[in-house]
C-alpha cells in the first residue's frame, strides 16, 4: 500500500519539485552531507485531519509497518489497479510454484487486492503528482507480513515499473524530530507515556536505556519551547531534546546525547530506526504518513 | 594559563605537535596510531585530550602546539557539545589556520544524531577547515592521517613560503565579494 496523490487531469508535478519551496525537515543533501539550501528547517506542525474516515483506515493502525522508499514508477496508471492485482497474483503464484518462497502448507490461490484510499490524500495545498514523462511518484511503501511476500511484491513492482525499493532507515536526528512533533500533539483522551529507547555503543554487553516521560509533562515542555504554533524549527527540537537529556543527566549522570536513539514511542505513533513504524491514533494518521512520505522522498534524492 | 596560545612557547627543532581533542577515546587513539605510522622526515608528537582546558600542572612540560584537531562524531551530539565548550579555551589567534575540525562517522548517514548544517556553521563561524571522514575504514583513516600530517607540516612552519594562513584563504567561498 502506498501513499497516494490524487489524480485529476493530465498535468501534475512530482511532489518533490513542489516541495523545494517548502523546506523539508529531513535534510536533503545539496552537495554537502544533508545541508539544505535554506539552512533553517521549518515544517508545518502535525495537523489532525478529521475528514479521514476512521473505518476505512482502521487497518493501518496498531500494526508494525516496515518502511521502504520507492523511486518514481514508470507508467503506473491508477485506473489499471485491477489489472495490476491480477498480474501480481499470477506472479506470486508462479514464484511459489517455482519453489522460491519456501513455505509449507500454504495454499496457492493468492488473492491480491489493490485499492486506493482516497481519504489519505494530503490537503489541497500538496499538489500532487505531475505525470512528467509518464512517471508517478509514490515514494512510500509500507509492508506488514512475512518477508517472503514482501520481497515478491517488491520484485514485481521493480520489474513492472522500473523502480527501486530501498529499506527506509530513520536516523536518530529524524527520530528526535518525530518525538518532538508527536509529543506536542493535543490528545483528548489519556495518552500513553512518551518513551525514548537508547542503545549504548562500545560496551562489552550491549546496554539499552529506556526513558519514559509522562505525556502531559512532555507536552508542557514542548509548549514552552515552541514559539510559533504550526511551525517547528530545528532549534526548537534541539532545545526540547537537550532539556530531556539534561534532566536525565542530573538524575543518573549519564549523557544520553552520546548514546544512539533507536526508538521513540508516543501515543500517536512509534518509530524504530530500522524503519518500522506503528501508528496508533487515527486522527493523526494522514499527518504521520505525510511525514514518512517526506522522509522517503529525501532518501530517494 | 587556561587558554591555549599558538606562539607563547619556542618551537622544537624539526618537529610538530598535534593536539587531538574529542570525547571518544577509542577513535582518538586509533587516529593517533595511524598518524604515527605515516612515513615522515620530522618528529611528530601527538597529545590527546577529551576536552579543553588542558590541565595546567603540566603546562611547562608541554611543547608548543602547532595544530589542534577537534573531533566531532556525527553519531554523538555529546561530542559536538564538548567541542563547542572546548573552543572557548583556545586563543583567537589559533583560528588563523591552526585549528581543524574532523567530522567522523560520515559513512553511516542513517546513524547521524547531529544536523550537518550546525556542524558546517561551526566551521564557518571559526574560519577553520572541516574534514569529513570515516575512521572505521582503514583507507579513509590512512588518507585522513596523511592530510593531517601535511597540514601539521605547514602549521609547524616546515614548508618555506606556505604558512597556516593559506588554509584560511581556502575557506572563502567563490561567491564571496
Amino acid at each position: 500500500m502506498a501513499e497516494e496523490a490524487p489524480e485529476d487531469g493530465a498535468v501534475r508535478t512530482l511532489p518533490s519539485l513542489r516541495r523545494l519551496s517548502r523546506a523539508l525537515p529531513f535534510g536533503r543533501s545539496h552537495g554537502r552531507l544533508g545541508v539544505s539550501s535554506s539552512g533553517r528547517h521549518i515544517v508545518p506542525a502535525l495537523c489532525s485531519q478529521e475528514k479521514a474516515d476512521p473505518q476505512k483506515t482502521a487497518f493501518l493502525l496498531r500494526k508494525a509497518w516496515t518502511l521502504y522508499s520507492v523511486t518514481p514508477l514508470y507508467r503506473f496508471r491508477r485506473c489499471r489497479l485491477r489489472d495490476y492485482a491480477r498480474l501480481l497474483g499470477a506472479f506470486i503464484a508462479a514464484e511459489k510454484q517455482k519453489g522460491l518462497a519456501v513455505e509449507v502448507g500454504v495454499e496457492l490461490d493468492i488473492k491480491v487486492a489493490l485499492s486506493s484510499l482516497a481519504d489519505l490524500r494530503g490537503s489541497e495545498l500538496d499538489q500532487d503528482a505531475l505525470l512528467v514523462q509518464h512517471f508517478t511518484c509514490l515514494p512510500l511503501f509500507l509492508t506488514h507480513g512475512p518477508e517472503s511476500y514482501t520481497s515478491l511484491v517488491g520484485s514485481w513492482f521493480q520489474k513492472t515499473f522500473d523502480c527501486c525499493f530501498r529499506r527506509l532507515a530513520i536516523s536518530p536526528l529524524n527520530l528526535s524530530w518525530m518525538v518532538a512533533m508527536w509529543a506536542g500533539c493535543k490528545l483528548d483522551r489519556a495518552a500513553s507515556a512518551v518513551e525514548l529507547i537508547f542503545s549504548v555503543p562500545c560496551l562489552a554487553q550491549p546496554l539499552d536505556i529506556s526513558y519514559a516521560i509522562h505525556p502531559e509533562d512532555a507536552k508542557a515542555l514542548w509548549d514552552t519551547v515552541q514559539k510559533t504554533p504550526g511551525e517547528i524549527t530545528q532549534e526548537e527540537v534541539d532545545v526540547f531534546m537537550d532539556c530531556l537529556y539534561a534532566h536525565f543527566h542530573r538524575h543518573f549522570k549519564i549523557h544520553l546525547s552520546a548514546a544512539k536513539l533507536v526508538k521513540v514511542s508516543t501515543a500517536i505513533a512509534s518509530a524504530h530506526c530500522d524503519g518500522i513504524v506503528k501508528i496508533l491514533h487515527s486522527q493523526y494518521l494522514p499527518g504521520v504518513l505525510m511525514l514518512l512520505t517526506e522522509l522517503a522522498i529525501s532518501q530517494i534524492q | 594559563m587556561a587558554v591555549l596560545r599558538p606562539f607563547d612557547k619556542l618551537p622544537t627543532l624539526n618537529s610538530g605537535t598535534l593536539l587531538l581533542v574529542g570525547p571518544d577515546e577509542a577513535l582518538r587513539q586509533q587516529l593517533a596510531e595511524t598518524i604515527l605510522q605515516e612515513k615522515r622526515d620530522f618528529n611528530i608528537s601527538i597529545h590527546l585530550a577529551t576536552s579543553l582546558p588542558l590541565p595546567s600542572e603540566r603546562d611547562h612540560l608541554r611543547p608548543r602546539i602547532d595544530l589542534i584537531v577537534f573531533m566531532i562524531d556525527i553519531k554523538s551530539k555529546y561530542s559536538l557539545k564538548k567541542v563547542e565548550c572546548s573552543l572557548a579555551h583556545v586563543d583567537a589567534s589559533f583560528f588563523l589556520g591552526k585549528v581543524c575540525f574532523l567530522v567522523t562517522g560520515v559513512g553511516k548517514v542513517n546513524a547521524c544524531s547531529i544536523e550537518m548544517n550546525a556542524v558546517c556553521k561551526l566551521g564557518e563561524a571559526y574560519c577553520s577547515p572541516m574534514l569529513f571522514c570515516e575512521l572505521e575504514l582503514e583507507d579513509t583513516r590512512v588518507a585522513t592521517a596523511q592530510r593531517l600530517v601535511r597540514m601539521l607540516r605547514i602549521c609547524a612552519g616546515h614548508i618555506p613560503g606556505v604558512s597556516a594562513l593559506s588554509f584560511v584563504s581556502l575557506m572563502r567561498k567563490s561567491d564571496d565579494n
